[in-house]
């Protein structure tokens, strides 16, 4: 059953690099020239020329689906046409921008989940995305540019792909490029060699990159023997989102199964301040969409409640935020403290805080 | 984060002297690939033409010995100093490049033995050579010639290959490129994944040097590094297996700290014996830190050693930390800023 499936599944191959201008989309586009010389149907299903020369000049003789044309407030926007993608069935499809949001009023939100759908019909896809945009690494991109990135992918869609390739490039080549005009307009290029483009932070994203494609090759050709199953204590408190990311990228590395679980006195959000239910919500569903499982549990002490679902579902882990201050520690550290007691022979992992400086 | 340090005049000469010496200094490029057939002749001789179409002076010294007609075709425009012949052998022609004097120099094959009697043993140290006299070099490597991995990579191929550089020689160049592709199989995937690591190591170096120029004190926790902080008592080998287990997963580094006691018990002795040598069972390095406050001397190694998550024991006796400030994990929690603090339960003391 599962073997029908895999063999109609179109393939999905990401070109993964750190930064815009490291040539992603021109790798890309050679590969789909090396596959139409061999007599491969394939076509452009979205490419994004940035008004690139030798980019554009990559496309020559390549069949492009036209884009469809959308409104949005009153201007004109484009995005893929998925449907005419999936009704040409091409062999293989390129899509420029794994990560990009679609306008409000697309048929889905992200163009990832055009390509997922893309993939479903049997098509292979191309893609090209940068790392910065994976979800579990957005507290240490802040950290490293001081931006936060709001276009993120969840880490479970990149497992999707079939292979994933490192396109580098050494930071100095990028500036040169960015200070040539090569990746942006003059006023862009400025501004981009203030933020992300700074060397030092170009650097660390390259060894991030590096690191993280070493880990997709790794996970690709061996499965670690799953050792750890972890919980994540969600709350109302804005930090959550980072404790999620954090337990979520640990438990990737890991190869363990991830819950994440509220306790509350009522056993559902009932009774609760508007402000504080809409964040628990929004925790919540954060990490589902993280494909953690999430469960609100009842109980009138947190740690009791914690441990009793942790022996239940057999958890090795248990990741708590970290208390705001020491003082806050001492009056509140019952929970960290009581679930150590009570635990006996779980863990207990605090998260630090990932952030701006 | 960002810290000034303070400025000594020593230390700015120092920096002024090495910066100097760096521009003098030919810039060294090299492509890494993690088996033939990637492209690193491509992309080096590629970069080669892009230089001299900006109008740089570039000559080739060393091409591979087997040609593919992709290469010879970007051999063309290039001007070739031809290798020379010792006992059979084909040489870089070291003393006509310098009498050549280019600004850039192609040599492919960084990991390549001359033959007795040449003026350099190996060809990486004829590269030194011409940087020393500010040329410029772009070169390629496999990653089966470093010399660190050979190990590794002769139980993944079942190979050793004579010819070796070390990997302190990629580590000084200016510029690493890794030269990526899919790998079919399992055993070339490893070499590519251990292809990936070698470069994120050689961009960590440059990472750590360019902080330090600039003086910036940052800790983005890009490696994972797991410290395991001992005691005489703690039940050391689930931790330490632990450690060895997460940091194996992250590709990080493994740090074991014992703070050393004043007037230790002949049975804490031994005990402690017993876990520093399972800490050497799990290969981690061992480091005896000192301090009156073993909390914040845990702290202080940490920061200083970009740690990103400490594992530490955990017991509900009190015992000799509990004495000297209250609750030592409560206090490791609020001091370990920055760091996941991870807590094991120990049913023994601690």
């Amino acid at each position: 059953m599962s073997q029908i499936h895999e063999s109609k599944r179109g393939r999905l191959k990401i070109f993964l690099s750190y930064a815009a201008g490291a040539g992603k989309t021109y790798r890309m586009l050679e590969e789909a020239q090396d596959l139409r010389c061999r007599g491969i149907d394939i076509v452009i299903g979205y490419f994004e020329p940035h008004g690139r020369k030798d980019t554009i000049a990559k496309t020559d003789g390549l069949e492009i689906i036209p884009r469809k044309k959308m409104e949005y407030r009153g201007s004109e926007f484009e995005e893929m046409d998925t449907v005419a993608v999936i009704a040409r069935a091409p062999a293989v499809c390129l899509v420029d921008e794994f990560p990009h949001t679609n306008v409000p009023g697309s048929d889905r939100a992200k163009r990832w989940e055009d390509v997922l759908k893309i993939l479903d019909a049997g098509i292979d896809v191309l893609t090209t995305m940068n790392l910065q945009h994976l979800e579990s690494l957005n507290d240490q991109i802040w950290q490293i540019t001081g931006i936060r990135v709001r276009e993120t992918v969840p880490d479970w869609v990149i497992k999707q792909a079939d292979e994933i390739v490192m396109v580098d490039v050494t930071p100095e080549a990028l500036i040169n490029r960015l200070k040539r005009g090569v990746v942006y307009a003059p006023e862009k290029a400025t501004r981009a060699l203030d933020n992300f483009f700074k060397e030092q932070s170009l650097v660390a994203l390259r060894e991030l990159a590096l690191r993280q494609a070493a880990h997709e090759v790794e996970v690709r050709h061996e499965t670690p023997r799953p050792t750890d199953r972890l919980l994540i204590h969600i709350t109302g408190e804005p930090r959550t989102a980072m404790l999620i990311r954090r337990g979520r990228r640990v438990a990737d590395y890991l190869g363990a199964e991830c819950f994440a679980v509220y306790i509350s006195e009522s056993g559902d959000l009932s009774g609760l301040a508007v402000s504080e239910r809409d964040a628990i919500q929004r925790h919540l569903n954060f990490a589902r969409n993280l494909r953690i499982e999430t469960r609100i549990l009842q109980g009138h002490n947190s740690a009791v409640a914690l441990v009793e679902f942790a022996r239940r579902e057999q958890i090795t882990q248990i990741f708590f935020m970290r208390p705001k201050s020491r003082r806050k520690m001492f009056s509140t550290s019952n929970l960290i403290s009581d679930t150590l007691r009570l635990g006996r022979d779980i863990q207990v992992t605090v998260v630090a805080d990932r952030s701006a400086p | 984060m960002n810290m000034e340090q303070r400025r000594d005049p020593e230390r700015i000469l120092r920096e002024l002297q090495r910066d100097e010496e760096r521009q003098k200094r030919g810039h060294l490029k090299i492509f890494l690939g993690y088996a033939s057939g990637v492209g690193k002749s491509v992309k080096m001789l590629d970069e080669g033409r892009r230089r001299r179409e900006r109008g740089e002076d570039v000559v080739v010294g060393a091409i591979q010995p087997q040609s593919t007609s992709e290469i010879d075709q970007r051999l063309s425009g290039h001007e070739i100093i031809p290798t020379v012949k010792v006992s059979g052998k084909d040489v870089i022609d070291i003393e006509q490049i310098l009498r050549r004097r280019p600004q850039v120099v192609l040599i492919d094959g960084l990991a390549y033995d001359n033959p007795p009697g040449s003026r350099h043993a190996h060809r990486w140290q004829e590269i030194d050579e011409l940087l020393q006299a500010s040329i410029s070099v772009i070169t390629s490597i496999n990653l089966h010639y470093i010399q660190e991995l050979q190990e590794e990579v002769a139980c993944i191929t079942g190979k050793r290959p004579a010819e070796t550089v070390p990997l302190e020689f990629l580590k000084r160049a200016d510029d690493i490129e890794i030269i990526d592709a899919p790998a079919e199989e399992q055993q070339r995937s490893r070499l590519r994944e251990m292809a990936l690591l070698v470069a994120a190591e050689v961009v960590e170096s440059e990472l750590k040097s360019y902080l330090a120029a600039h003086h910036i004190e940052e800790n983005w926790g890009i490696q994972e590094r797991i410290l395991v902080g001992i005691t005489p008592r703690s039940d050391a080998r689930t931790i330490l297996e632990s450690g060895r287990r997460n940091a194996d997963r992250f590709h990080g580094e493994l740090f074991v700290t014992y703070v050393r006691q004043p007037e230790i018990s002949p049975q804490d002795q031994t005990a402690l014996d017993k876990n520093l040598e399972i800490a050497r069972e799990v290969g981690a390095t061992i480091h005896v830190l000192d301090g009156r406050d073993p909390v914040r001397a845990l702290i202080q190694f940490a920061k200083r050693n970009g740690v990103t998550q400490i594992f530490i024991g955990h017991s509900q006796r009190q015992g000799w930390w509990h004495r000297l400030r209250g609750n030592p994990v409560e206090r490791l929690i609020d001091l370990a800023e920055g760091i996941d603090v991870r807590v094991f339960p120990q049913r023994t003391g601690s």
